[in-house]
């Protein structure tokens, strides 16, 4: 099977019914999604699939041909990170740290649609993934934070 | 990831020969090194420990346990502790880089691991920067010591002459002194002394400042992070499948037809510890899947009622403890009150499932895993599988947040088990959702049953207070403490429950409450019988103790006509104490709140809580205001704010996101969480039958407020606002109803059902 993922096509040597998380993790070797549940409960796996924000543990690969899967590798990396991560980093917006990736692409496809998301909206997007540590004002925070810088993007002024 | 090289051990040669150990004169000796030094710690004293050293140093007092120094400059930082999540990392080397004055980016820091690091026990309690932190802050400052009298021997002039700078000591004139120069041989091998010259709190550079936590841009960057993140070459899958039950017993299993699944490379069965192991993960679950299908099982109805705990818990043999019995004649004259609290058994439930993986290579096993403590899983992974303790090395990998006792250990044991099974394959063990909820020790379900009265004045008079629980640790240490180990044909037995003792406590941690009271007892009913699989988690039995103290405390407040935060400062002396409620209050404006309407918002109520972690640790207290939704029983958080006094601080923002975690989650234990059962089986077995705090209930603001104490000793915090909060909602729902709730989780049922809605 080929998959998009990150902008690069991959040849997926895989059981089509093998949900996308094993592939992510498994076969391309990205450690972001991160199994929580399996059974799409608590975000942890949370992937983009053409814009929307996706549990990648209950989705089978078969139904992702010709689609654009991004991770939160595709959104930056250490060197270079994106804004929802440096809203993260400058927010510290994590404990264990285990549920951030979800909850960043939970957030991303969110203020991509609108980068004007309000705090209700972006509480009401949150809410399919869990934080156990108790991290929840903090990631509040920095979605509000990646949602000023991609405002400030979008309207064409340096970051 | 790949497993770690163990370090270059340093020559044996004393450079400083002649008295054999170094003797360092500290004149001028800041007066937080003697509070430091005379910090309360616990924990055991082995032999040969010096009992006057700081903090750790006390289980290992050679300072190259902690900072080592190699001659090209790289300075490594060594701790038994581990990252939880809770930014000990980041800590820990703020306080090195601050004694050392060095910059934190000149540090590698190595945590927990049976090879490397000192056996600091578990990272519990509260304790990983009183005990560690200490260390490690007395270590590095004595270093330093060391390297300062190093070059001044060389320049030849004094020490006080010499001064630090970014990792060199340089002389008046001008001379520098790398410290990788400096240190040869075993200088750093030496005994630490018991007083340190550390850095003058006032002129912190590093402690006290919010850093940034070092863990965090991996983090959020998708870099392996986890031991979930592992992928050592030629690593395989295993997948376990548990019994349904407790105690149920392996009747057959049908293993041929998994055995031809695709990717199968083994299955395991030992007594009833049945497994199977694959080239993919995804093999493996679709394996473990087949398999579970294939088992038959035998099992027992034996769990007790969960419908009725308080009257099941209070019912069962007790071992009764007398944990404060100062009963006078009491004055009496005014009101008496009575009441009985309960919470049920509490899930640790980790995001993150548990997981490990193990290499069994040339007969030396290696374990990495996200256990709380990697000497005592050692032990009892070599007392499973008959191994000498020096074959088996556990390494410390971070997993997600643990909050206590959850899987990490029996996962860690079962990787073992399997690596034992494919020898040379590094095999990953991940542990499914269900499994965990089912599977993880939980916190144990406790009942607490409160007599006092008051005198004339509307002063507590008198004060009798019973609570009832397990033990709050079954921690390894004996292989019987792994499930694992409990399931094989030749199975290891449960070791006895032990209670912990008084000052810290496990069922009765914080059972006595801070308050002046002219008469109280304070008895521990001790429950051996555990029908249900229990252990620590965070705060122990600190969560209910203060939960139902700081209830009560507004109950007889409200039957003396007093104010709730009066009423606590009218019984307080410790002005630490008073400082933290009078600051939680103060920043709330609780003495502004709207009483009643108008004024006050239909269905919003104010609450206040206050407790001194384990009456030794942090100062924590939480004002809290929520809406009560009437129709359908709904309480939400809107606003909290709490104060923090936790000694010496080491990083603001990290205090603070732990006792904004701590807050909510222990709101989320409060309103929402409770495990279920029927007679034979769990059946709350993930998010859905376990429901937890999602963001729609998440408080409009929160704020936390540290008090700042330069120079005190640390006072654990982690665990500090797990009781605070969870008494502060309840109080504050009692405020917004009229009604009080003595049953743990506040839920909407409950709620509705006591506003008859
Ligand atoms: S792991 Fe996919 S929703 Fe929990
Ligand atoms: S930060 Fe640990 S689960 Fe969210």
């Amino acid at each position: 099977m080929k998959l998009n993922v990150n902008g690069q096509p991959h040849d997926i040597d895989a059981d089509p019914r093998t949900p996308l998380l094993y592939v992510l993790r498994g076969d391309l070797q990205l450690n972001a999604a991160k199994f929580g549940c399996g059974l799409g409960q608590c975000g942890a796996c949370t992937v983009l699939v053409d814009g929307e924000a996706t549990f990648s543990c209950v989705t089978p690969i078969l139904a992702l041909e010709g689609k654009g899967i991004v991770t939160l590798e595709g959104l930056g990396s250490n060197d270079h990170p994106a804004p929802i991560q440096r809203a993260f980093i400058a927010e510290q917006a994590a404990q264990c740290g285990y549920c951030i990736a979800g909850m960043m692409m939970r957030a991303q496809a969110l203020l991509q649609k609108n980068p004007h998301a309000g705090d209700a909206e972006i509480r009401a997007a949150l809410e399919p993934n869990l934080c156990r540590c108790g991290t929840h004002m903090r990631i509040l925070r920095a979605v509000r934070r990646a949602a000023q810088m991609m405002q400030t993007a979008q309207a064409g002024e340096p970051q | 990831m790949s497993a770690a090289a163990a370090p270059a051990i340093l020559s044996r040669r004393r450079v400083l020969a002649g008295s054999g150990a170094l003797i360092l004169s500290f004149s001028s000796l800041p007066p937080a090194a003697a509070q430091q030094n005379a910090q309360q710690q616990k924990g055991g004293k082995p032999a040969g420990a010096t009992p006057q050293l700081p903090g750790d140093l006390k289980k290992s007092p050679l300072l190259d346990s902690w900072i080592r120094i190699d001659a090209n400059g790289a300075i490594t930082v060594f701790t038994g502790k581990a990252e939880l999540g809770q930014g000990i990392k980041t800590a820990l080397l703020q306080i090195a880089a601050e004694q050392l004055d060095v910059d934190l980016k000149q540090l590698t820091l190595i945590t927990a691991d049976t090879s490397r690091t000192p056996n600091e026990g578990f990272t519990a309690g509260s304790h990983s920067l009183q005990d560690s932190g200490t260390a490690i802050m007395n270590a590095a400052a004595q270093v330093r010591q060391i390297l300062f009298a190093q070059a001044a021997q060389r320049a030849g002039v004094p020490a006080e002459q010499m001064k630090t700078d970014n990792a060199a000591v340089v002389a008046p004139n001008g001379q520098r002194f790398g410290y990788g120069e400096l240190v040869s041989g075993d200088m750093l091998h030496v005994q630490a002394a018991p007083q340190s010259p550390l850095a003058d709190p006032h002129a912190y550079r590093v402690m006290n400042h919010a850093i940034q936590r070092v863990d965090i841009p991996a983090k959020v960057t998708g870099v392996a992070a986890y031991v979930q993140d592992m992928r050592l070459p030629g690593m395989v899958h295993g997948r376990i499948v548990r019994p349904p039950s407790y105690g149920a017993k392996l009747a057959s299993v049908d293993t041929a037809a998994v055995e031809k699944m695709p990717g199968v490379l083994k299955v395991v069965r030992d007594g009833n510890f049945l497994a199977v192991v694959a080239e993919r993960e995804f093999f493996a679950i679709e394996a473990m899947r087949a398999l579970a299908v294939a088992a038959r099982w035998q099992e027992t109805a034996k769990l007790p009622d969960a419908g009725n705990l308080a009257a099941v818990l209070t019912g069962l043999p007790s071992q009764d403890i007398t944990v404060l019995d100062n009963q006078q004649q009491s004055a009496g004259g005014g009101k008496s009150l009575e009441a009985t609290y309960t919470r049920p058994y509490l899930s640790h439930g980790s995001i993150g499932p548990s997981c490990a993986v193990a290499q069994l290579d040339n007969g030396a096993l290696t374990v990495w895993t996200h256990t709380q403590g990697v000497y005592p899983d050692r032990d009892a992974i070599a007392e499973m599988l008959r191994m000498p303790k020096e074959q088996v090395r556990c390494i410390h990998v971070e997993g997600s947040g643990c909050y206590g006792h959850n899987g990490a250990d029996d996962a860690a044991a079962d990787a073992a088990l399997l690596a034992r099974a494919l020898p040379g394959r590094p095999v990953r063990v991940q542990w499914m959702r269900e499994q965990e909820h089912v599977w993880e020790p939980f916190g144990p379900a406790m009942v607490v049953k409160v007599k006092a009265s008051l005198d004339a004045g509307g002063r507590i008079a008198d004060w009798d207070y019973g609570v009832w629980s397990n033990t709050h640790s079954t921690r390894p240490g004996p292989a019987g403490a792994l499930l694992a180990a409990r399931d094989l044909a030749s199975p290891f037995p449960q070791p006895p429950p032990k209670p912990i003792p008084m000052p810290e406590g496990g069922g009765d941690r914080n059972s006595i409450p801070l308050y002046q009271l002219p008469s109280a007892r304070v008895i521990y009913h001790f429950l051996p019988a555990m029908p249900v699989r229990v252990s620590a988690l965070r705060a122990l039995g600190a969560h209910m103790n203060v939960f139902a103290i700081e209830s009560f405390t507004d109950e007889l407040a409200a039957a003396a006509g007093a104010d709730p935060v009066a009423f606590r400062l009218k019984h307080l002396g410790d002005e630490r104490a008073r400082e933290v409620i009078s600051t939680a209050a103060d920043r709330f404006g609780w003495a502004a709140r709207p009483r009643q309407t108008p004024g006050r918002p239909p269905g919003h109520g104010y609450g206040f809580a206050f407790a001194r972690y384990k009456n030794l640790a942090a100062y924590c207290a939480v004002a809290c205001e929520v809406e009560v939704e009437r129709h359908t029983g709904r309480a939400r958080m809107v606003r909290a704010v709490a104060a923090v006094d936790a000694g010496q601080v080491v990083n603001p923002d990290g205090l603070v996101n732990q006792i904004e975690g701590a807050i909510l989650q222990s709101m989320s234990w409060t309103l929402f969480e409770s495990v279920t059962f029927d007679a034979t089986r769990i059946t709350s077995i993930d998010w859905a039958t376990y429901p937890a705090l999602r963001f729609s209930a998440v408080p409009n603001a929160m704020e936390v407020h540290i008090i700042d104490r330069p120079g005190a000793p640390f006072l654990g915090a982690g665990e500090a606002g797990q009781g605070p909060s969870a008494a502060a909602l309840g109080n504050a729902i009692a405020d917004a109803t009229g009604q009080r709730l003595r049953d743990l989780p506040l839920s909407r049922e409950r709620i509705r059902a006591a506003l008859g809605a």
